[in-house]
């Protein structure tokens, strides 16, 4: 063996790892996420400014015509919408990309963390943050006059949805961060946004719309969820309307984590 | 299991990636406590058998095993035991170093204080110092480097794995790195893999040596014994002039065991170096039209190794890649 000419070295003891749990795994991963979320501030401005500004835009451009067609507080009909663009597609999928290309992702993989918390501390972290993110919303919201026909307790259960819907979503972009460890794929991902934002009743109730737009609406979870919220707003608790918004959420979720940890998976399998 | 002597065994370790095989059934062992050097050029394997051996890959065909514990079949043992530093420094830009190392510790179930106790020893292992609280995206390569070996030893792994540590770090950076290995290994009776395509790193470091060309071992040995295996001197001469004329005029001596050509410079593999310099400076004063611009001997390197086991220099990687195809019949021998 070589002999070392250096100084001697610190006293180094012996020490005995052992695999923390999953729990311990989970709240390291999320704790990480939400730690570089103020380091990278450019990554969520836009999703802090975007809902707002549709919304002030939308009040402002359709309320008298919507009000013309039968809406008779368009301010909190478009109080959810502008929560849906708020937490739709927000998530860490591009910092596990950049993960997957430096590296770390495999120095990840090298210690005995659960794979699974790999992924859903990542998710764990977007929940908190579009949460977050649902803060200022409703804060515009209450200051251009907006209720809740469910009081305190009704406005928690609509950042509660929202979140999950958010949460829901989030299986899309990692999905395809996962699959692809690209970050162009990862940004593309924003497109899937579109048509389940814009194609329900972003803009105008149910019954206002027609044609094909009415038809492909009626198959969007969004719809479904927009009516959640809205109840929650103007109703109070019609749980007629309350299940078909979760309901939404679950098929989604479902279908999204489906994806993003097959593609995890894929990733992980060592093959 | 292997036994406790054994800190890693492969046998028959292939790793296919549609039909090439970067890894082709490389069988080695390592003891305990030993330095292993796995040497060889860009795209030998080197690192495809590291990724097997700390759990990234599955062998497509053979057995592994590290601190006792089967590679494919117990990964999570392997793991709480195996300490990585890959060929890249594996970082992440936005947390600073202290951030980085506590949360390594927790991936191995330590707990705050022992983490805390543990990054402030490994602070002083790798000569981080004030930087550790800074972003690790303001880190110059080499302390980048030197904070991903820290990550790699935060849980004082039995085997450490290190892939190509100093490639691209300069002269002294490559010296620290070169300490801190030495030192984990004396102090800690640490066993230490590592891939290099430095054959100085190989013989300055490695108790014993593995030669791996085209995803085969080669050789296998301490450095002394590989060039041992050459059981040579080695005669450099450079000539102005002819160098085929020269190297028909050198090739019937006796001492003569081989003659390597490399542009106007011969390379001469002779059993007694000093007792042949007198023959060959004879031999060389009856080439006609030559002038001798260079003539020494010196000891075998694992350069020569390399070569007489592959028919490549492992110095001139661009030429290897290029052949790496052809055959593996030493070129140029006598």
């Amino acid at each position: 063996m070589t002999s070392s000419t250096t100084a001697p070295a610190p006293p180094v003891s012996r020490i005995e790892p052992k695999s923390a749990g999953f729990l311990r795994d989970l709240t390291s991963v999320a704790y990480r996420a939400l730690r570089a979320i103020p380091r990278d501030p450019a990554a969520v401005i836009p999703a802090l400014i975007i809902p707002l500004f549709f919304f002030v835009v939308n009040i402002g451009a359709l309320e008298s015509v919507a009000e013309g067609i039968g809406v008779e507080d368009f301010r909190a009909f478009q109080l959810p919408v502008a929560i849906v663009f708020a937490v739709t597609g927000v998530s860490r999928a591009s910092d596990l990309v950049t993960d997957i290309s430096s590296g770390y992702f495999d120095r990840l993989l090298l210690t005995p963390m659960s794979r699974t918390a790999l992924l859903l501390g990542l998710m764990v972290a977007d929940l908190a943050l579009v949460m977050a993110l649902c803060v200022p919303v409703l804060i515009l919201g209450f200051l251009v006059g907006v209720e809740f026909a469910t009081g305190v307790l009704g406005a928690l259960a609509f950042v509660l949805l929202g979140g999950l819907w958010g949460l829901a979503f989030t299986g899309f972009p990692y999905a395809i961060a996962l699959r692809t460890g690209s970050p162009a794929a990862v940004n593309s991902s924003f497109l899937l946004f579109f048509p389940f934002a814009f194609l329900t009743t972003s803009f105008l109730p149910l019954e206002a719309l027609t044609g094909w737009l009415a038809a492909i609406a009626d198959y969007n979870p969004i719809t479904y969820l927009l009516a959640a919220l809205r109840s929650l707003l103007s109703e109070g608790w019609i749980w007629e309307d309350l299940w078909p918004g979760l309901l939404a959420i679950l098929i989604v979720g479902a279908l999204s984590f489906t994806l993003a940890f097959g593609a995890l998976r894929g990733r992980v399998s060592r093959g | 299991m292997a036994s406790s002597e054994t800190a890693i065994s492969a046998e028959g370790v292939e790793r296919r990636f549609g039909d090439l095989a970067a890894v082709d059934g490389v069988s080695l062992e390592v003891k305990t406590g030993e330095i292993y050097g796995f040497l060889g050029p860009n795209g030998a394997g080197k690192s495809t058998l590291t990724r097997v051996l700390c759990t990234l890959l599955k062998p497509s065909a053979g057995h592994a095993s590290v601190a006792g514990y089967d590679v494919e079949t117990q990964p999570g043992e392997v793991r709480l035991r195996a300490g990585v530093a890959l060929q890249e420094a594996a970082l992440d830009d936005k947390q600073t170093g202290a951030e980085m190392l506590s949360l390594q510790g927790r991936f191995y179930g330590l707990s705050a204080k022992a983490t805390k106790a543990r990054v402030n020893q490994l602070v002083e292992l790798v000569d981080i110092g004030d930087a550790l609280d800074r972003r690790i995206g303001t880190y110059s390569g080499g302390m980048k480097r030197r904070l991903d070996l820290a990550l790699a030893l935060v849980h004082d792994p039995q085997v450490l794995f290190l892939d190509e540590p100093t490639t691209g770090l300069d002269p002294v950076s490559r010296a620290n790195v070169w300490q801190e290995v030495r030192r984990l290994n004396d102090d800690l009776g640490m066993t230490v893999f590592l891939t290099t395509q430095y054959l100085e790193e190989a013989d300055e470091l490695a108790d014993r040596v593995g030669i791996i060309n085209q995803g085969q071992l080669v050789a296998e040995g301490t450095p002394t014994e590989l060039k041992r295996l050459i059981g040579t001197d080695v005669v450099i001469v450079t000539v102005e002039g002819d160098p085929a004329r020269t190297r028909d005029a050198l090739e019937p001596l006796p001492m003569v065991e081989r003659v390597e050509a490399n542009g106007p410079s011969l390379t001469l593999s002779v059993s007694d170096g000093p007792s042949a310099i007198s023959p060959i400076a004879v031999a060389l004063a009856q080439v006609p039209e030559i002038d001798v611009i260079e003539l020494s001997l010196r000891r075998p390197s694992l350069d020569d190794v390399f070569f007489s086991v592959t028919g490549e220099r492992i110095t001139d990687s661009s030429a290897f890649m290029a052949s790496a195809s052809a055959s593996q019949n030493p070129q140029e021998q006598k």
